[in-house]
């Protein structure tokens, strides 16, 4: 998608999430109720399917185009399983079944299903495999930190199945997911860092605001540079998923999880900290923004996990390899 | 949104040639660079190798090739730069003179000084220094006092520089001085000015400053009515305040920021496959590096697009300097004597030493952070 067309999309959206979400219905979410309207109002402008070819039926967007839109998501805390369906829909149709209006819960392995009890259909993905399977999920609990309706996927007769191509990889459905992820802590850190810049402004002690303090700045600007890493390393992570495909990106969707997920511990403790007493109440919403970087940073492999692959790659390839390995990523530079 | 923005940028067509032909020069000049040397990088100092990067055409790039420059891109003249610090090659007598001295010269200077020193910055001959910081003026620059009074031809320095990198063995120095008194304590951003300080001038004084890793790297500089020609002032007289910050901005800009100790991460992988709790760590420092790679290269790219990235630099320093100083914290943990080899610990103690001075060296980490703040709008 042109950078034309993806600035009207996030326009879009924009504007859909910043007159429906905030923290009533994040805190209904929470409460078990199902963002309807929202989500109809989602569907009428084709964003579950958006990562599915136009020949069947969706948008043809592509991973930076998501990771984009995922990170605009963030920015409201996700208050509907957006990513998640569109990550579902898009690789049901990558295995080649046409994917279903309606929610599509993601099954990857055997982890819950966000949102599964209002699925019209489930879509699971072990290792290449991806099926059909008809919904709702059983109803189960709810996410640790996110609070938000986390259900089982029963196994059952699949409608549809099928084999994803061979650039998915084994892993599809955690690399998808961990660059779903990452997108959004990015996009949650800026807003919980705008929110906390605001506060800082307007909170006044000893006589002034409290953003005027050495101490307070300090901290802050160490947290924007964390924003800024963490969107650099979400952004790249889908470009190189454009291009390379998802297996082929494993290595900036992992650089990203691990970044994203460092960057989302260290924001979280500042803007807690620069908040203070009113940042830990129930009744502030900061907690519904930090309570999903701690669920993100999670969820699709911590970072231990996706570290360790990193660093087990570079260890076996040796020292010589080290630089030369980071620079081959780079556009038109693998050839060499 | 509060932030700053950094666009995805990539290396331009050709990177891979251009990296070949760097690469194998690198391998063969560094045939025999120890710990010492790579643990130094920028700041060590070896004419002849930056004589050899002249004769290449790797020093002044980008600037215009009546000059001798080679009229190449913002973004080449990165992938340079990478190329060089990824291996620790020490690029100190010619770093300045290419990052920011010819800069400013080109952008500021007289047809004459472009003429007089640009085409020997670019053949590795002419080696720079900055002098900006003084006894009692670090952070806090434009507080700084030596001053340059105007005498028939050109003006008489009296006064004291320090932290001048190199200055013993550079040939000059741009400095910031100040050309007449602050007309009140809170305007002392005016009266400033820069100049071309011949490091040879008689009665200047260079002191070698011995630092705490044991290296002669920094230097005191005494001026005794040293004389300097108005044909060695830069820009205007009273902007120097303006312009040094300008240049400031570029000096903060580069991959420097981020890559002083990657080469010890490079040297001690082999060891580390013995190191059960190794992969890990190595994972998050390789994805921190990666990411900060690509801030880095957005940063070059707004230098090519014309635009001046302060802000965007400051930024890009301040978690390059966390990154580059938590590397060899992290390998500490690893590395462990006996197994590890010599020279891969005695690196690691090295860049433990010289890692003080990333946070401090072109703004430290405090005035970045303060810079960051007041764009995020906190005063």
């Amino acid at each position: 998608m042109s950078d034309d067309l993806r600035a009207i999309l996030l326009d879009q959206v924009e504007k859909l999430l910043s007159d429906a979400a905030g923290p009533d219905l994040l805190r209904a979410n929470e409460r078990g109720e199902w963002p309807a309207a929202l989500w109809e109002e989602a569907e009428a402008l084709g964003l579950p399917l958006a990562l599915v070819p136009e020949a069947m039926g969706g948008a043809g967007l592509g991973w930076g185009d998501a990771a984009a839109l995922w990170q605009l998501l963030g920015r409201h805390a996700s208050p509907l399983p957006l990513g998640e369906g569109m990550i579902a829909a898009a690789l049901l149709a990558a295995a080649g079944v046409a994917p279903r209006a309606g929610y599509l819960g993601l099954a990857v392995d055997t982890a819950p299903v966000v949102w599964g009890r209002r699925a019209a259909a489930l879509v699971q993905v072990m290792g290449e495999t991806v099926a059909l399977q008809p919904g709702p999920a059983t109803r189960q609990g709810r996410a640790g930190f996110a609070r938000e309706p986390a259900d089982a996927a029963a196994p059952g007769v699949p409608v549809a199945e099928g084999r994803l191509p061979p650039a998915y990889g084994p892993e599809a459905g955690m690399l998808a997911g961990a660059l779903l992820n990452a997108a959004r802590i990015a996009g949650a850190l800026e807003t919980v860092l705008a929110m906390t810049v605001d506060y800082a402004n307007t909170r006044k002690q000893f006589g002034r605001p409290i953003g005027g303090f050495q101490a307070v700045q300090q901290l802050l600007a160490r947290c924007a540079g964390e924003v800024a890493v963490a969107g650099v390393a979400a952004g790249q992570a889908g470009r190189a998923a454009d291009r390379h495909g998802l297996a082929g990106a494993t290595f900036e969707i992992a650089s990203a999880k691990v970044v994203c997920g460092e960057a989302a511990h260290a924001g979280a403790e500042i803007v807690h900290q620069v908040h203070a007493a009113i940042g830990f109440t129930d009744d502030h919403a900061l907690h519904l923004f930090t309570r999903r970087l701690w669920e993100w940073r999670d969820g699709f492999g911590a970072e231990r996990v996706w570290a360790r692959r990193i660093g087990e790659a570079a260890l076996a390839r040796g020292g010589a390899a080290l630089w030369p390995d980071l620079i081959t990523r780079d556009h038109g530079e693998g050839e060499q | 949104m509060v932030g700053l923005r950094f666009d995805l940028r990539d290396t331009p067509p050709g990177s891979a040639t251009l990296r070949a032909e760097l690469r194998a020069f690198l391998a063969e000049q560094g045939k025999d660079w120890g710990p010492m040397e790579r643990g130094y990088s920028w700041m060590g100092f070896d004419r002849a190798f930056s004589r050899e990067v002249g004769k290449r055409g790797w020093i002044g790039m980008t600037w215009p090739e009546a000059y001798g420059g080679a009229g190449r891109t913002a973004l080449e003249r990165y992938v340079v730069l990478e190329e060089m610090l990824a291996v620790g090659a020490p690029v100190g007598a010619h770093w300045i003179g290419d990052r920011q001295s010819g800069p400013l010269i080109l952008r500021l200077g007289t047809e004459e000084q472009r003429r007089e020193f640009i085409p020997r910055i670019v053949s590795g001959e002419l080696a720079f220094a900055i002098g900006l910081s003084e006894p009692d003026s670090g952070s806090d620059l434009a507080s700084l006092r030596t001053r340059a009074e105007k005498v028939p031809g050109g003006w008489k320095v009296n006064g004291r520089k320090v932290w001048t990198t190199n200055a013993h063995r550079c040939d000059f120095a741009i400095t910031l001085l100040r050309t007449s008194p602050a007309p009140d304590p809170r305007a002392k951003h005016q009266g400033l000015s820069q100049f071309l300080i011949d490091l040879r001038a008689s009665g200047l004084t260079i002191r070698p400053i011995l630092d705490l890793v044991g290296e002669e790297g920094f230097n005191e500089l005494t001026f005794d009515d040293v004389f300097v020609p108005d044909s060695l002032v830069v820009g205007e007289i009273g902007k120097g305040w303006e312009q040094a910050t300008a240049e400031l901005a570029i000096e903060r800009a580069g991959p420097e920021r981020y890559l002083s100790s990657l080469p010890l991460l490079t040297a001690a992988l082999e060891d580390l496959r013995a190191e059960p709790a190794a992969a890990e760590m190595v994972g998050r420092l390789i994805a921190r590096a990666g990411t900060l790679r690509q801030m880095s290269l957005a940063v070059a790219g707004m230098l090519q697009d014309g635009q001046t990235p302060a802000r965007e630099a400051a930024l890009v320093k301040d978690v390059g300097n966390d990154f580059e100083q938590a590397l060899p914290e992290r390998l500490r943990d690893l590395l462990m004597p006996g197994r590890t080899p010599p020279e891969v610990l005695e690196m690691q103690r090295i860049m433990t030493m010289v890692g003080r001075s990333y946070s401090l060296r072109g703004g430290t980490r405090e005035i970045l952070r303060g810079i960051i703040a007041r764009q995020l709008g906190l005063r």
